[in-house]
């Protein structure tokens, strides 16, 4: 069974997730500022309070920091943490679905491996 | 600190416009009104600010009682769709008088914006466009600085460019100086991320009032083969349907219970266009 809540998932993962993606890919880097609240949701035209709930999720995860006064920031070892928490999520986000379109499209396991192997080449 | 609306009612002859309206507009908070066309909204907006008078019920300012009391409406300002001022009046003799009612209107940030939106402040009120006339209305709205700003259908008329720009502003200017705002609207895919509390009203009562997220939360579309989505529906509260041929959508309020879907059914989320809709077709 497939529930797709991707695309129109709460705007305030998606927050979160933009500002992971933007650390995994080394445009924020660990250490440097990130955008603030205001800078966000006018950016994006949400509203704050939605992005500061974002922010609180990645500050609770202990992927940002708040300098008081100054700002927010990259915690120190960010990319490592994220790189963790995504590999745990990687087998329900995309193995599965994989997994679950080629049952649907009669695609045998070993042909999802050679795809998989081509996909490698 | 808060407009508290205590079961208002009002009559146009024999038609029963806002029927016991209970809301309350927190402190620096972003509300969206939504309803359908004479759906009320106007009304209940004109009753705040005493523009009109309501049959029954009351409408207290921070406490104070709003009816005919210059204290408390002056805490208030609200974007009609009408204008009040002499149609001949050019528009920075209007922000003169404005500044003259409200002594925190920002004449300097109202310039600014006008220049943003390329405004000419010469031009008389009754030269501009129904989109112009919009954004004039806008600008001193987002000037006035009371802690109160109420907006009725403020992105009428604009284009696409102006209206990105109007809710620019307008988080940018919440973001500084936080205020409520109370946005009245049937275009409601655009404000849907800026606001942060929906109220729904319809034929003149309130029939929602949540926070987006929690509205958003309650309901869903079921998509699959008509036969397969009727025995899932069944039982469940079904808001609406949609069918292409053999293809049926419902709109269901509720919370999926995900292993209870069965196979060739497909669950989206319902966004706050399609939950307004649904909720407020007749």
């Amino acid at each position: 069974m497939l529930i797709n809540f991707n695309d129109e998932r709460p705007i305030f993962i998606q927050i979160a997730e933009g500002i992971e993606d933007a650390i995994l890919s080394g445009a924020f880097k660990e250490e440097s500022q990130i955008p603030s609240i205001t800078e966000l949701s006018v950016n994006y035209r949400i509203n704050p309070a939605t992005a500061l709930k974002g922010i609180n999720l990645l500050v609770d995860e202990g992927i940002i920091y708040k300098k008081r006064g100054v700002g927010m920031f990259v915690t120190q070892g960010a990319v490592k943490l994220l790189k963790g928490k995504r590999k745990e999520q990687f087998f329900d986000n995309y193995v599965k679905n994989l997994i679950e379109e080629a049952i649907r499209l009669d695609i045998s396991k070993e042909e999802v491996i050679k795809l998989l192997e081509r996909g490698y080449e | 600190m808060s407009i508290e609306i205590n079961n208002i009612s009002k009559n146009f002859g024999s038609t029963r416009a806002l029927d016991g309206v209970s809301i309350n507009f927190e402190e620096n908070r972003i509300y969206g009104l939504l309803g359908r066309n004479g759906a009320g909204k106007t009304t209940l907006l004109n009753i705040i600010t005493n523009r009109i008078f309501s049959d029954s019920g009351e409408v207290l300012v921070d406490g104070m009682h709003a009816t005919e009391n210059d204290k408390a409406l002056s805490r208030i300002y609200m974007m009609g769709e009408r204008n009040y001022y002499p149609e001949n009046m050019k528009i920075k003799d209007v922000f003169r008088w404005t500044k003259e009612f409200y002594p925190d209107f920002d004449m300097e940030y109202a310039n600014k914006l006008a220049d943003i939106f390329e405004l000419d402040l010469k031009k008389n009120v009754k030269s501009l466009s129904t989109g112009y006339n919009s954004i004039f209305k806008v600008i001193i709205a987002l000037s006035v600085n009371t802690p109160y700003v109420l907006l009725d259908e403020p992105v009428l008329g604009l284009d696409a460019n102006h209206r990105d720009i109007f809710y620019k502003l307008l988080i940018e200017k919440y973001s500084n100086s936080p205020a409520t705002y109370v946005i009245s609207t049937h275009l409601i895919e655009e404000v849907s991320n800026v606001i942060e509390d929906v109220i729904i009203i319809k034929k003149g009562k309130i029939i929602k009032n949540e926070t987006r997220e929690e509205l958003m939360s309650v309901g869903y579309t079921v998509t699959g083969m008509a036969s397969l989505v009727d025995e899932y529906t069944r039982g469940k509260e079904i808001i609406g349907t949609d069918s292409i041929g053999g293809l049926k959508s419902a709109y269901i309020i509720g919370e999926v219970i995900r292993n209870e879907v069965p196979e060739g059914l497909e669950i989206t989320k319902m966004d706050l266009q399609k939950l307004f809709i649904q909720l407020t077709s007749a």
